[in-house]
């Protein structure tokens, strides 16, 4: 699982920042204020392996995903993938690179368009690159679909006809279906129940396992980020406060941010709820 | 013994006529709430926990809803209540806080002309005592700068004080049943802690009966005295809270226990996981609910089972799975923690 | 929100200069004819067409041109040619006319639009609602052109019980007025009573689904009190900003062709008699005079939506 190449990083950031300008005025708009919503973070993820970016919300980790992949603008920092600096190029040089990087969404309600066949939404990353065609095109959608647990015939299917669990499947059948080397899960589970929270997670494990992927997995909820992460970055308000192995920063976390985050997770397990509650704080 | 219960519910069940059937949310569920406890009805989509709480308020009321059974407040049938005495219990007896803070106050005013208006719709009060008594609460929540945000607009809070109002105008009649639909499940996890402290503050100092409904073990283990378990529409297991976690005796007790993340302990190779989804509540199998997705499913499983007490030292612990207390105790553990394994036919994908 | 204001006046004072420049464009740069020979209208003697060449300086730069133009609109020295006339006196004629065709009409949508609508909508799904929905389909589908003849035709000249045609100021005699105006009145409204009552339905079963309305009964208030205070205050607040638009268009003289048959003396009559001749100093003075209207109650629209509802005002840096 966790192979360190020797080589660059598969994902290196530096410095990066994205601010969004508070405009005010009267007759022409004056930027008064920023929104500092990432405020210079720097992290690498290696091949195959798991980095968490673990944050609530403000915390700037969904707007730090976006930046990365090119989404939206950084306003300055570095992002290079596979040692190439891709912060700032266009539209037309990055257009090769979407294939290597790919992400999920947290809402499965929201990011499958509804008037599209499973088959084509899971199928039109690869006609669009040109990958495959036809019957061919057919055969390995309907394979994708096999590996992540659900069945060929859902092929033509509408994506009302299923579960959140299962629209969640379909959004990684379609970020696999070019192959990347890199998939970031932008709070993928949090919108499921439980019990389908941990089928997700198990999915998401094996297919690193089988396909050498590696994860920017991005989540408010850290004890799925630490099940997951081989490493994990905690952000608050813009910026990384800690960053180290998973178990490094759970069991032994340096900063004030990091443990009153752990602190707060809920234990299910009353025994020790009420000796915490009774007891100091962590 | 324990004093009479506060709030009494009984069979209860909830029907909904829908263009595919009939869907029956709710298939009988019984619980007593005795003052200054807290019952927690834990469920995930389709469980029939939020029909529950709504339903014990009137909310489910409608053309197309049949319910039946009873819910009796101190000897009154709320199921039965007239709309205008119904009315008159809302917010002055019983109280409901949702999940959404956000979604759940009105855009257009300010939060404090909507706590006043709770009040006054109870109680001859004049809008500047109203005023008075909502600073009061908010103080009593834990709002800072209560005089000033009393005049704010719902957007103008952050999450976690939005919750707090709503709890704020939740008692501001001084309710004896609290009840929380979901009350943390939109909040950052540092912000659901202090609103779970708040509610056990409350439930404290007040001695306020609490239904909490919720889909998060890690929460109940927090406040709860007494625990539902709900799948399908129907109660899968009852007891006390430490019945539940230490002794759960039903697979899907099992299941969800197993698979929630722990930091206290080592991370698991693999998490511990429920094959299958939540049924529909159109095309439920005979017997019990749970088979398509149990591991540990047997010849006796499609007869239904009856929610009973099936431990003779635990006269209330009650659960609906024909295993024997031995087999349920061996094959609750999976690689030395309480889960659930895979049935064997169904994928690892 | 002394800020909002601002800025939306000051908008407001860019578009219409963006309007004026097009009106200017469009009139007077693209047609292929000379613009002096439009002006003159058909029939124009060469020394009429020469005066005009002189007159509005069609030999100057075309921002020349258009300081020219717009030099005449403000001074009044707007002349449509045959006859000559001042354009703005004639439009100022005709407001009075116009307005109380406006108002009136726009008093009675509102009432009985607003009325169907709140009925349909807390009947939802029954007879009622069903009802009043062919109503409002069938008051959106007949056009004016028919519903205005046909109405003068048995209600006035059949029955006698309205009269046929013209205007009558306020002024003169107020019950002649107003019956001089309840059909034209019921005509312009049909439409509109069609469309906001759909409006309304349609929002407020919106709104009804809304968290803060279960909130609103789970606080005991009363069916009234929700109906009234949360649902329909909500509801109202897109109504409004249509209400703003298609008022500002009806005084601009869009109910020109209820104006005419009707007989109406106002600023779309005298538009419509403009197109019909094909003058073109009266169509430029009631495109700018209906711009200005419009874009006043777009911005006057703007500003009660700001106050109706809070979470516009933060506008440009929203919390969170």
């Amino acid at each position: 699982m966790n192979d360190s190449a020797s080589g660059p990083p598969l994902l290196e950031v530096t410095d990066l920042v994205k601010h969004f300008p508070i405009k005010r005025g009267i007759l022409i708009d004056r930027e008064v204020d920023k929104v500092r919503a990432v405020d210079g973070v720097s992290f690498r993820v290696e091949q195959g392996e798991t980095l968490g970016l673990v944050g609530e919300s403000g915390s700037g980790k969904s707007t730090a995903c976006r930046a990365v992949l090119q989404l939206i603008k950084p306003t300055s920092g570095s992002v290079r993938f596979e040692g190439r600096e891709i912060s700032g190029i266009g539209r037309r040089e990055m257009r090769p690179l979407r294939r290597e990087m790919q992400m999920i969404f947290q809402d499965p309600y929201a990011s499958l368009n509804p008037r599209k066949r499973i088959g084509q939404i899971v199928g039109d990353p690869l006609k669009r690159q040109g990958i495959a065609s036809g019957s061919e095109l057919r055969r390995q959608v309907q394979e994708l679909l096999e590996r992540v647990g659900l069945s060929s015939e859902h092929y033509n299917r509408f994506p009302h006809e299923f579960s959140g669990g299962q629209r969640q499947r379909i959004g990684i059948a379609r970020a696999l279906s070019l192959k990347p080397k890199l998939v970031i899960c932008d709070e993928p589970v949090s919108a499921l129940d439980v019990s389908i929270q941990a089928q997700i997670v198990n999915l998401l494990d094996d297919l690193q396992d089988e396909f050498g992927l590696a994860y920017l997995f991005v989540a408010h909820d850290i004890g799925v980020v630490r099940h997951i992460s081989d490493r994990i970055a905690v952000m608050n308000e813009g910026k990384i406060v800690e960053q180290g192995s998973a178990d490094q920063v759970c069991e032994n976390p340096q900063d004030g941010y990091t443990k009153k985050l752990l602190a707060a997770v809920p234990i299910p397990d009353p025994r020790e709820s009420r000796e915490r509650h009774s007891g100091s704080v962590q | 013994m324990s004093p009479e219960p506060l709030l009494s519910v009984s069979d209860l069940r909830v029907g909904f006529a829908t263009e595919e059937g009939v869907v029956q949310a709710v298939d009988g569920i019984s619980f007593d709430l005795r003052p200054g406890e807290v019952v927690a009805i834990v469920g995930e989509s389709g469980s029939g926990k939020s029909v529950t709480a709504q339903t014990i308020i009137g909310l489910t009321r409608a053309n197309n809803a049949r319910i039946e059974g009873s819910v009796m407040l101190e000897g009154e049938d709320l199921l039965s209540a007239s709309d205008s005495d119904l009315r008159r219990l809302r917010g002055e007896r019983i109280a409901m806080v949702f999940q959404d803070p956000m979604t759940s106050f009105n855009p257009v005013y300010r939060i404090g002309d909507q706590i006043v208006e709770a009040i006054r719709a109870h109680r001859e009060t004049s809008k500047g005592d109203g005023r008075q008594r909502v600073v009061e609460l908010f103080e009593a929540v834990g709002i800072p700068n209560a005089e000033r945000r009393v005049d704010d607009y719902p957007h103008e809070f952050s999450g976690g004080m939005r919750q707090r109002a709503m709890i704020a105008m939740a008692l501001a009649l001084e309710p004896e049943v609290l009840i929380a639909d979901e009350p943390t499940t939109a909040l950052d996890v540092t912000i659901q802690a202090q609103i779970l402290d708040l509610l056990e503050q409350l439930n404290r100092e007040r001695n306020l009966a609490t239904i909490l409904i919720t889909h998060d073990l890690g929460v109940v283990a927090e406040v709860a005295d007494r625990v539902l378990v709900m799948y399908a529409g129907k109660v899968v297991e009852e007891g006390t809270l430490d019945e539940i976690f230490y002794d759960p005796q039903h697979p899907y007790t099992w299941g969800l226990l197993g698979s929630l993340t722990r930091i206290d302990r080592p991370r698991p190779h693999r998490l511990p996981q429920i094959a299958g989804s939540p049924p529909s509540l159109l095309d439920l199998p005979d017997g019990c609910p749970f088979r398509p997705r149990c591991p540990h499913e047997f010849s006796k499983c499609p007869q239904y089972p009856g929610l009973e007490a099936r431990l003779p030292e635990a006269a209330d612990h009650r659960d609906r799975c024909w295993l024997t207390p031995e087999e349920k105790k061996a094959k609750r553990m999976v690689e030395g923690q309480i889960g659930l394994e895979p049935p064997p036919e169904v994928r690892q994908a | 929100m002394t800020r909002f204001i601002l800025r939306r006046l000051v908008a407001m004072i860019g578009v219409l200069f963006a309007v004026s420049v097009i009106v200017f464009v469009v009139f007077m740069v693209l047609p292929k004819q000379n613009p002096a020979q439009t002006l003159a209208g058909k029939n124009a003697t060469p020394g009429l067409v020469k005066n005009i060449e002189e007159e509005w300086g069609f030999d100057d730069s075309l921002p020349v041109q258009y300081a020219t133009m717009m030099k005449k609109v403000f001074t009044g020295e707007l002349t449509s040619y045959k006859p000559r006339l001042p354009v703005d006196d004639r439009i100022i004629e005709g407001v009075p006319a116009t307005l109380s065709l406006a108002i009136g009409a726009a008093v009675i949508w509102l009432f009985f639009g607003l009325l169907l609508g709140y009925l349909s909508a807390i009947r939802a799904g029954g007879w009622l609602d069903r009802i009043l929905t062919g109503v409002s389909i069938a008051g959106i589908s007949i056009p004016v052109f028919l519903l205005a003849p046909v109405l003068l035709y048995f209600l006035s000249y059949k029955l006698e019980i309205f009269p046929n045609a013209q205007y009558v100021a306020f002024s003169e005699d107020p019950y002649e007025w107003a019956r001089h105006l309840i059909l034209p009145w019921f005509t312009l409204a049909l439409l509109s009573i069609g469309f906001y009552s759909r409006v309304l339905r349609s929002n407020m079963l919106d709104v009804m689904n809304e968290d803060y309305v279960r909130t609103a009964r789970a606080k005991g208030l009363s069916e009234r009190k929700v109906m009234t205070k949360h649902v329909l205050r909500n509801s109202l607040i897109p109504v409004i900003t249509l209400f703003g638009l298609d008022f500002g268009a009806t005084i601009a003289g869009t109910a020109i062709i209820t104006e005419a048959i009707f007989s109406i003396d106002g600023v779309g009559y005298y538009a419509a008699e403009a197109v019909k001749k094909f003058e073109l100093p009266p169509i430029m003075g009631v495109a700018l005079y209906g711009a200005f209207f419009v874009v006043l109650l777009n911005a006057l629209v703007d500003i009660a939506y700001a106050y109706l509802d809070p979470r516009v005002r933060l506008g440009e840096s929203a919390s969170e």
